[in-house]
């Protein structure tokens, strides 16, 4: 069987950089969900099972269409059901798909600690190298759309890969071949930022719903996954869609200036002690002081 | 200083272990993927059976087709080239491979009994034989030579026939001829819908 890699460009923890970025020309990969027309019909989290090879896991009825409260380790794409009421007070069913968003900048990334766990390849697709997962599970801290879940069997983390043994081979992901509405759409991310934004325009002037937009948030340099919402002031309506995400402070503090002031403090201790040694020679031992003990 | 050769090769080692514990990696910057898993699988066409839309699908195996071998199915998904779904397919659709493989499917004919509250297995040879024997019963009690007026019809309309979406052509016309021959009018196929 073929083995195929993908060049890098970004990887978690490691020492160095990481030198697959601009090496050639990078076409960023995109997923587009267009929530205006989906059904809810939920093709798309069967063909993620599918294709991944998980098997369905019972579940329970909680009085929604949706399958599942959350994304879970081996159920990686989600139909969200909100019900939500319009200005007239009618009742609407917004439905949008949940999944790993592949932020251009991850915080799930910036947060592990372990090398090579979670890289991002030059396409843009943020994939998770199980072997080098230490299982600690502070991706899920660094994540602002809490996608990275746990495998209490196997302690390593999981999430979507964006069908990336798929994509590298040029097909598309499972859940946006199965699509039967066409709400997904899947290429270059400039091309779908296209499609998005004349849909969004379409939206917006044929059909009267004038807060139509395009969730391709900034505070992580935009996504993967980019969406089309009925309502771009409210986000939050799809399920708890950040409005303006971004990786938590505390992570950004805790990986950055923090990890080097606790790298020069160590750096200043050796010093410390080299100069001391040099100035002040080995410690000797007051003979007289100790004289009677046994060595 | 003068460089000796010593000095060189003590520095060059001094200064390489450093910067390894430093962190200089060489270690390519590219990740293994999974493999894709219908690389070498053998694609074939067909049918999806569930509804009247009939999508074309395209159903993966792996295996050689040599003559000890046989080939396991290890994926289903939409055929792009067909004109009615263009590789989409609806959830019950998508999960055709657990059709296949699914340890839960009903592998053997079972029968509700009048009056009973579970379903019990039954032998094909049985299945087949009691079909029969009330096809005929019911046919002989039912059937209708002439209609009110005294024109011959020759029909049965106490049975009725039921096809689905992936009977071909020829089973279709196979099975008009047979229920024709009954007496049969009502006669129904999901794939008309």
């Amino acid at each position: 069987m073929s083995q195929s890699t993908l060049a890098i460009r970004r990887i978690s923890a490691h020492a160095g950089a990481a030198p697959g970025e601009n090496v050639e020309r990078d076409e960023l990969v995109c997923k587009l969900i267009d929530t205006t027309t989906c059904i809810g019909c939920k093709a798309c989290e069967v063909a993620c099972l599918e294709w991944n090879g998980y098997t369905f896991t019972e579940t329970v009825f909680d009085n929604s269409y949706q399958t599942m409260p959350e994304t879970t380790w081996n159920y990686w794409n989600l139909i969200k059901f909100n019900e939500h009421e319009r200005e007239d007070g009618s009742i609407t069913l917004l439905m949008r798909k949940d999944q790993c968003m592949h932020c251009a900048d991850p915080g799930c990334l910036a947060a592990c600690p372990a090398d090579g766990a979670i890289v991002q390849y030059t396409n843009g697709i943020v994939d998770f190298q199980q072997q080098n997962c230490i299982g600690c599970g502070y991706c899920v801290s660094g994540c602002p759309f809490d996608i990275p879940k746990f495998n209490p069997t196997t302690k390593k983390m999981f999430k979507c890969t964006l069908c990336v043994d798929r994509v590298s081979e040029g097909l598309e992901p499972a859940c946006i071949k199965s699509c039967p509405t066409g709400c997904l759409h899947f290429g270059t991310k400039d091309d779908m930022k296209d499609l998005a934004e004349t849909r969004a325009k379409q939206l917006r002037e044929n059909y009267g719903i004038e807060k139509a937009g395009v969730y391709d948030p900034a505070g992580v340099n935009g996504t993967g996954v980019i969406y089309v919402l009925h309502d771009i002031t409210n986000p939050e309506a799809y399920g708890g869609l950040p409005k303006n995400p971004h990786v938590p402070w505390v992570v950004r503090i805790w990986k950055g200036p923090a990890k080097w002031i606790g790298n020069l403090a160590m750096l200043g201790g050796l010093l410390g002690v080299t100069l001391h040694y040099l100035r002040y020679g080995p410690k000797e031992i007051d003979a007289e002081k100790h004289e009677g003990e046994k060595p | 200083m003068e460089l000796s050769r010593r000095n060189f090769l003590r520095g060059a080692l001094v200064g390489g272990a450093g910067i390894s514990l430093l962190g200089f990696d060489l270690t390519p910057a590219v990740a293994q993927l999974k493999e894709l898993k219908i690389a070498r699988a053998t694609e074939t066409r067909s049918t999806c059976p569930y509804c009247s839309v009939s999508c074309g699908v395209l159903i993966y195996t792996i295996g050689d087709k040599a003559k000890n071998v046989t080939p396991q199915v290890i994926h289903v998904e939409g055929d792009p080239d067909h004109p009615i779904n263009r590789g989409t397919l609806c959830p019950k659709g998508a999960s055709l491979e657990q059709d296949i493989l699914n340890p839960r499917r009903l592998l053997k004919p079972q029968v509700r009994r009048p009056g009973s509250d579970h379903w019990e297995d039954i032998a094909w040879t049985q299945a087949i034989d009691e079909i029969a024997h009330r096809t005929k019963k019911i046919r002989d009690e039912t059937f209708i030579e002439k209609d009110p007026q005294g024109r011959t019809v020759n029909r049965c309309e106490s049975l009725a026939w039921i096809g689905g979406c992936t009977d071909t052509n020829e089973f279709n016309y196979l099975v008009v001829k047979t229920m024709r021959a009954l007496g049969l009018t009502y006669m129904e196929n999901q794939a008309r819908v």
